[in-house]
């Protein structure tokens, strides 16, 4: 079968790699229909995620049509037309218990700090992921959920990280009516977060980013305010003239390692890795938020340090939350919003790539290049 | 609450602030009455090791579920069994494991060749795209690189004429 082939730092292609095996009586193995390139696969795409090996496949956003099932699967049957969760959950452990499917302690030998995460390196647990045409799907009577027979493929595959991420950003965020909420970063997750922002009643949207044409698409699609952090002088007095100079109430980190804007944390964090990506958008997140108001964390860093003001978050009694988007949580509700016509998830996508065509693909979305905002990869077994 | 407390009597005051609504991880987590049982719930069936799966020294054994990718293998393959000495808490975790993906990168040109396959790295950098979409970029980075490369070159050649 064809598969995404990492070949180290910004070197991918596809090759010919086996056809996946049950590995285990829950596991399923999924023909891919449909998968994205995530803006945290840039980490990997970068070299920036200790443990991601030579000849490992990318991609924890699929969707795909169930080929084979292990002995235990009930849930899903061959034939079923599903999309999977980025997280590799079991539902049994305690954490998933509780709720936090992107914690799970059964999927992960190689860390214990996260749960598994398909195509995401062995510090997420070594799953090949869905830039290819078959992938193993393990707990399948857990994570693939039937896609409902009126939605759209191109739909349900936003469903599996990025819309969830946005929906779960906003919602750590513990946005009341009437709040403002800065947003840094114009990628996907950013624009679904401004979007899931008015959805839980805030009294205005904000999105920092430096890409112009990014800034006019969420302007349109999520009604939002937007700015350009190379057109002020410093984002945080710029953010505290525009909110009365107290501060947003929130402000939602949906960048994470890649992050632009300082030199120094750049020179640190992308170019040298002496800290675990360039964190300042957190810095700015922290030190734009008001006293006592709330800082949420999507934007994925790597596992050592970062320099952050954590001062500031004492000094001004920051809530600060985080965590991977348990995905599962959040799908009856955010199917039943795209079903409603309240959020259209597809709307962001702009490219359609065949398979075979990933390196430029993810050249093209590293670069920002041809206006991209989201890329999806059809393989050619696709069928659809 | 009530069942705890009944345990708790010989601490005055256990409890008396308690306040089940303050609860900063709403809605995130769920509040489970198994909780603070520890490794106690009921595993998933143990997937069976196959090929070599380094583990965390922070977990006690195997998930019951777990990828199996890409094996530790080469030069790569003994620095990253070396970084699982370490706890995630460690640098001696983390740089070896970066330190190993670069020499794996080394690795992986070697196979390639080995396989009787010269990689076309220009197309695994999507050099293609950056023509279509970008030349005036394109032709700057090669220019930039040729002007730099050139410097060295003369510097260095320079040096050794010299003595």
């Amino acid at each position: 079968m064809l598969a995404m082939n990492y070949r180290g730092p910004r070197r991918v292609r596809v090759d010919q790699k086996p056809y996946p095996e049950i590995k285990h009586p829950e596991d399923a193995i999924v023909r891919v229909t449909r998968s994205c390139i995530c803006g945290s696969d840039l980490h990997l795409y970068n070299g920036n995620v200790p443990d991601t090996r030579v000849g490992s496949t990318f991609g924890h956003e699929f969707v795909g049509i169930i080929e084979e099932v292990g002995p235990a699967v009930e849930k899903v049957k061959v034939g079923d037309h599903v999309l999977v969760p980025f997280n590799v959950a079991c539902g049994k452990c305690i954490f998933c218990q509780q709720g936090l499917f992107g914690n799970c302690h059964e999927s992960n030998a190689q860390a214990t700090a996260v749960g598994g995460i398909f195509g995401y390196s062995h510090t997420a647990g070594g799953y090949d992921g869905g830039q290819a045409e078959y992938v193993r799907v393990p707990y399948a009577n857990f994570g693939p959920t039937i896609i409902p027979p009126d939605m759209d493929p191109d739909d349900a595959v936003l469903l599996t990280d990025v819309f969830p991420t946005g929906y779960q950003a906003a919602e750590m965020g513990g946005i009341q009516p009437g709040d403002t909420v800065v947003i840094f970063g114009a990628g996907p997750v950013g624009i679904m977060a401004a979007k899931s922002s008015w959805l839980f009643g805030a009294g205005r949207v904000i999105v920092i980013d430096e890409v112009n044409y990014r800034l006019e698409f969420v302007r349109d699609y999520a009604q939002c305010e937007v700015y350009n952090f190379r057109e002020m002088d410093d984002p945080v007095v710029f953010i505290k003239k525009l909110t009365d100079w107290l501060g947003a109430d929130v402000c939602i980190d949906a960048v994470g390692a890649e992050a632009t804007g300082n030199a120094l944390q750049t020179i640190t964090g992308r170019k040298t890795l002496l800290q675990a990506g360039s964190a300042t958008v957190l810095h700015w997140a922290i030190n734009s938020v008001r006293k006592g108001g709330t800082v949420s964390v999507v934007g994925v860093y790597g596992p050592t340090d970062n320099l952050v003001p954590i001062g500031n978050v004492v000094n001004k009694g920051i809530t600060l939350r985080a965590n991977q988007t348990a995905v599962k949580r959040h799908l009856p509700k955010l199917i039943d919003h795209i079903q409603s016509g309240r959020v259209s998830p597809k709307a962001i996508i702009t490219h359609r790539v065949p398979l075979e065509e990933i390196a430029d693909a993810y050249h093209i979305f590293s670069e920002k290049l041809d206006n991209c905002i989201k890329t999806v990869l059809i393989p050619p077994s696709a069928g659809m | 609450m009530e069942n705890l407390a009944a345990k708790y009597t010989h601490i005055k005051g256990w409890g008396i602030d308690a306040d089940p609504s303050n609860d900063p991880t709403y809605p995130l987590k769920y509040h489970m009455p198994t909780e603070h049982d520890g490794y106690n719930w009921e595993r998933p069936v143990q997937q069976s090791q196959d090929v070599e799966v380094l583990q965390s020294i922070e977990r006690p054994s195997l998930p019951a579920v777990f990828g199996t990718s890409v094996a530790p293998q080469g030069l790569s393959g003994q620095i990253r069994r070396y970084a699982f000495k370490y706890s995630e808490s460690h640098y001696g975790h983390w740089l070896p494991l970066l330190l190993a993906d670069r020499v794996n990168m080394v690795e992986g040109l070697v196979d390639d060749l080995k396989q009787g396959h010269i990689p076309n790295i220009f197309a695994e950098k999507g050099w293609k795209a950056e023509w279509k979409y970008n030349p005036v970029g394109l032709v700057t980075k090669v220019a930039t690189t040729v002007l730099i490369t050139t410097a060295i070159f003369a510097f260095v050649t320079r040096k050794k004429d010299k003595r």
